[in-house]
């Protein structure tokens, strides 16, 4: 991050303390883990990845949103067929706002909600059978190449074996079919979902085709779920410095890219929550090595661009890159230099998923805003403190049903190549298999909370007075109704791109558009006649 | 009147036209004042459940979940709901604790009731909050049988015996704020006393707040819920309620009864029980009651509601006549709808619900005063069945939520969004379906949508029209 760890925020430790009062004895011991006064030099653990405490109104979702909802939602050409009562499709029906470009067959399926709907008698004597059924009419339909299946709730307390089913109808379509014990109730948040996409995606649909992508060099973006049009910002710049992206998990995707993702070069990780576990199977398998890279923020881009460049040791690709970098810096400086001055000083929060929270910091420093507090809906420590605590971060009920898959080198594609490659780089300081984690990006005494709550939010935006707070539909209208605008980071508002640098200028007119609009003059906020207490930072308008 | 066959019977659902039963129960049970709902189950169910509402009333929608682990999913959730309990009393301090359950503790048989009974004994001698349960199964029915079952249950919970009382009971159904706002209207202009239950004019449509409020304001108070058993009689609006997915209540004989119905047969609460008062014909029917429940003739404002309605009638029936169009979404609101259309000379090519009651061709009988010909019927249906049926069928206009846009787009032809969820315009909150102003509103937005779509289709630009 360009100003790193330059500001001192006022010390928050009586927030903390009037939040967790109200909690009843138990909950506030559970919460004041969860919520840690931010101090970018010092090593501070962040309870994170724990189970939700009832009643609280969280905004995580669940199992099933992670793994059918998130991860495998974007791909146009599987047939996604959720098993169980209706509710679950219907919700998780294109409301992500993934798109993807369906290309010259127009394969595309991610409009189309299916499911077994079952009904009272289906739980009585089980789905298994209007399962195959549902399957086979599927198949019939659109002679997919693919279809996968996804347990709700009541499907694994009834029994139904999805995986059985999906073999035999496997045999009996001749294509790929595979299930997803993604039940609602597994896990803490949607975190296990995307844990156990990412298994059965690397067990049944990576490695099946092992042709060569024509192109010097293969890679995959990892992590990136072409919300608002983000991937095609990207792979235009892919294209343009002369690299063949095989396949993005999962944005604008295909499953026949999946098959084939093993053979590339190196594996870019976006949101390190949500696919990191695809990115390490593939090193232990395939000897592919990853790197974090980060797109949000135009120097963020930049930066992550010349990284990619580095890896490949190659001074004509880093001159296209610099020639890209030099062309859209130019528009993202003439924007800063309109925008900046009337963002400059105001105060951000954001509480979002597993990444978005951290990235997202980078553009509002890039207008001169500054992230006070900041947390992630279901995120595990290693994402606010770095990859260094995986050895060291405690296993407990919840994450032990999920399966760890024991994943064995392929004598056969494994490529020695990449880890001499590695070896030979890591020694000249070239990062790999590392992310640092939001905290040491974050100013001191900012405070940084997990799995945050409606009354915790309340209680940092009476403190703080935010001038923008980011989180995601659920909280939108409770936010504004203090007249604080809120962007949501997870759908954008229905706007975007925001990655890559025309993503950044999308993103800094939005909030100039969204912090200096007129309209909150109409809403005088509750603390009007009270002291600030963030005088130093607060927003002299109010 | 003819049940769509279909050739090819899916078991699939493909593109739903239904949404599940814990969030009708939702949506009811936040026209409670005071009240915070909480679903038994994973906290998904929660989260799902308000991102949808949310999306719709844009609005805070605020929903408690139990959060079941896969531990408790195992041994049961009596803990997960007790702490829940306690944290929503600290956080929220509600009036009233409403909860819903889901398929999970369905399935795994959690009996809330005992929950509820437990939680009280645990803390005896502290101050408390009402609890009102329903039982929403999602494998079972509708969203509206979630809705219906929930007012049912407010009306069982809280209902209170006495000296009969010179009040209405309004059960509207599932509309939208500025439908119940509008029937709020019409009672006051009679001068009579009522209960409208539920009421989110308020709390799904709030106005700026100049201080934080964690539960919105407006709803049904309980104890204007108590009342309910003691009023002189009810209004219900609809003809399926919580009928939708009769065929499996009748095998487990576990058929319940509408509010209305449980009122009248519990407290002699003399019920009225008519279709969502659509067009002329059923808002005729709406306010004669009215007459007859008041003793009082049709307030002058309405009567020429009425007048200009019928006046609008003639002045586009140009427009609308003979123009074919399909309906979809809650039986209930179909049966409204269809009613209404058949008045003005618009054909009905087809109507299409998910729920299925197996009701709802009689009832589109029983609401036209006919067996209108040409009317398709596909009850237990989908968007992907309508799709493939509405393509050889030529239709000018759908009518119904913003799920059916992706059909209209490739047909190329308006959608006018009614019911819920409509997401995909500004002000779900404000749309209206009932009373002679709201058929009005509605009339406008049909009309002019067929003007529109016949000026832009047009080569030679007509400005007069």
């Amino acid at each position: 991050m360009s100003k790193k760890n330059k500001a001192i925020l006022p010390d928050p430790s009586e927030l903390k303390e009037e939040i967790l009062s109200k909690y009843p004895k138990k909950v506030a011991k559970k919460r004041a883990g969860s919520i840690v006064i931010n101090d970018p030099e010092e090593h501070q653990v962040q309870q994170s990845n724990v189970r939700t405490i009832p009643g609280i109104i969280t905004q995580r979702g669940c199992c099933y949103a992670g793994c059918k909802g998130v991860v495998l939602g974007p791909t146009r050409d599987i047939v996604n067929l959720t098993h169980g009562p209706i509710g679950c499709g219907f919700y998780s029906w294109l409301t992500r706002r993934n798109q993807t470009d369906a290309g010259a067959d127009g394969t595309n399926f991610i409009p189309y909600c299916f499911s077994t709907d079952m009904q009272d008698s289906n739980i009585v004597f089980g789905g298994e059978k209007k399962l195959a059924q549902a399957i086979r009419e599927a198949y019939e339909i659109f002679k997919p190449h693919a279809i996968s299946i996804f347990s709700t709730c009541p499907v694994g307390l009834i029994g139904d074996d999805i995986h059985t089913v999906a073999r035999t109808m496997k045999k009996e379509l001749g294509i790929n079919v595979f299930g997803f014990s993604c039940e609602g109730y597994k896990g803490v948040s949607q975190s296990a979902g995307h844990h156990i996409a990412n298994n059965r995606i690397f067990t049944d649909v990576v490695g099946l085709d092992d042709s060569v992508r024509p192109g010097k060099y293969r890679i995959n973006l990892l992590g990136e779920y072409n919300i608002g049009g983000d991937a095609f910002e990207l792979e235009n710049y892919f294209e343009e410095i002369g690299i063949t992206l095989v396949s993005t998990f999962s944005g604008n995707s295909s499953i026949l890219d999946f098959e084939n993702s093993h053979m590339v070069d190196l594996n870019m990780v976006m949101c390190h929550r949500s696919i990191n576990y695809i990115a390490e199977m593939m090193e232990k398998k395939y000897g592919v090595p990853w790197i974090k890279v980060n797109f949000i923020g135009a120097e963020a881009t930049a930066k992550s661009l010349r990284k990619i460049a580095e890896y490949f040791e190659d001074d004509e690709m880093m001159a296209k890159v610099e020639k890209l970098i030099r062309r859209e810096m130019q528009e993202v400086t003439d924007t800063l230099k309109d925008v900046k001055p009337r963002c400059e000083g105001k105060l951000a929060m954001m509480f979002v998923g597993g990444s978005r929270a951290h990235h997202y910091q980078e553009l509002f420093t890039e207008i001169g805003m500054q992230t006070v507090s900041a947390g992630y809906e279901f995120a595990h420590r290693d994402d606010y403190e770095g990859r260094k605590v995986l050895g060291s971060i405690k296993v407990d009920a919840d994450s032990r049903n999920i399966e760890e898959l024991e994943v064995e080198k392929d004598e056969k594609l494994f490529r020695k190549d990449l880890p001499e490659k590695k070896a030979k780089l890591e020694a000249k300081g070239y990062k790999f298999s590392d992310y640092e984690g939001m905290m040491p990006d974050m100013d001191k005494n900012s405070l940084v909370i997990d799995d945050i709550s409606h009354w915790e939010s309340e209680k940092l935006i009476e403190y703080y007075k935010p001038a923008i707070f980011c989180a995601g539909i659920k909280e939108k209208y409770v936010i504004q109704k203090y007249g604080i605008p809120l962007k949501q980071l997870h759908s954008y508002d229905y706007g975007g791109p925001f990655a890559g640098f025309k993503g950044a200028v999308n993103f800094y007119k939005e909030i100039d558009r969204m912090v200096n609009t007129r309209i909150w003059k109409l809403i005088p906020p509750p603390w009007k006649d009270q002291p600030e207490i963030v005088a130093k930072f607060a927003d002299a308008e109010y | 009147m003819t049940a769509i066959k279909r050739d090819k019977p899916y078991s699939s659902t493909r593109n739903a036209c239904k949404l599940c039963t814990p969030l009708g129960a939702c949506v009811a049970f936040k026209g409670v004042k005071g009240c915070l709902p909480l679903i038994h189950g994973s906290q998904g169910c929660a989260t799902y459940i308000r991102r949808y509402m949310i999306s719709h009333y844009r609005e805070p929608v605020d929903i408690a979940s139990s959060s079941f682990s896969e531990d408790a999913a195992i041994f049961g959730g009596n803990q997960l709901f007790n702490t829940g309990i306690t944290n929503i009393r600290e956080q929220y301090n509600p009036e009233v604790i409403a909860i819903t359950s889901t398929c999970l503790s369905e399935t795994i048989g959690e009996d809330i009731p005992r929950l509820i009974h437990e939680y009280r004994s645990i803390h005896a001698g502290e101050e408390l909050p009402a609890f009102v349960n329903a039982s929403t199964p999602s494998y079972s029915g509708t969203h509206l049988d979630g809705f219906h079952e929930a007012v049912l249950a407010l009306v069982k919970t809280f209902g209170v015996e006495g000296p009969k009382e010179e009040i209405l009971n309004l059960f509207p159904g599932f509309v939208s704020p500025e439908d119940l706002r509008y029937l709020k209207d019409v009672l006051e202009d009679f001068g009579i006393g009522y209960i409208l239950l539920p009421d989110y004019s308020d709390s799904l449509d709030n106005p700026n707040w100049t201080e934080y409020t964690r539960i919105p304001e407006g709803g049904t108070s309980i104890t204007e819920i108590a009342r309910t058993a003691r009023a002189k009689a009810s209004i219900e609006f609809g003809s399926v309620f919580n009928r939708g997915n009769l065929p499996a209540k009748a095998e487990t004989r576990k058929h319940t009864l509408t509010a209305g119905e449980y009122l009248e047969k519990k407290h002699f609460v003399k019920n009225y029980s008519m279709p969502f008062p659509m067009g002329i014909k059923a808002t005729d029917r709406f306010f004669e009651t009215l007459e007859e429940i008041s003793g009082k003739p049709t307030p002058l404002r309405h009567k020429r509601e009425r007048g200009r309605l019928v006046d609008a009638y003639v002045d586009a029936h140009k427009i609308v006549f003979g123009k074919r169009a399909i309906v979809y979404g809650e039986e209930d609101l179909i049966i409204g709808l269809v009613g209404f259309l058949d008045e003005i000379g618009m054909d009905n090519i087809m109507v299409v619900s998910g729920a299925r009651s197996g009701l709802l061709e009689k009832k589109l009988e029983d609401a036209t005063g006919k067996s209108p010909s040409g009317i398709s019927v596909l009850d237990d249906g989908d968007f992907e069945t309508l799709r493939e049926t509405a393509e050889g069928m030529k239709p000018d206009i759908f009518i119904g939520s913003s799920k059916g846009y992706y059909i209209t787009r490739k047909l190329d032809i308006p959608l006018i969004r009614v019911g819920f969820p409509i997401h995909d315009r500004f002000g779900a909150q404000r749309v209206m379906h009932l009373g002679y102003k709201g058929t009005q509103q509605l009339f406008d937005r049909i009309v002019n949508a067929l003007m529109e779509y016949k000026q832009e289709k047009s080569n030679v630009g007509y400005k007069y029209m």
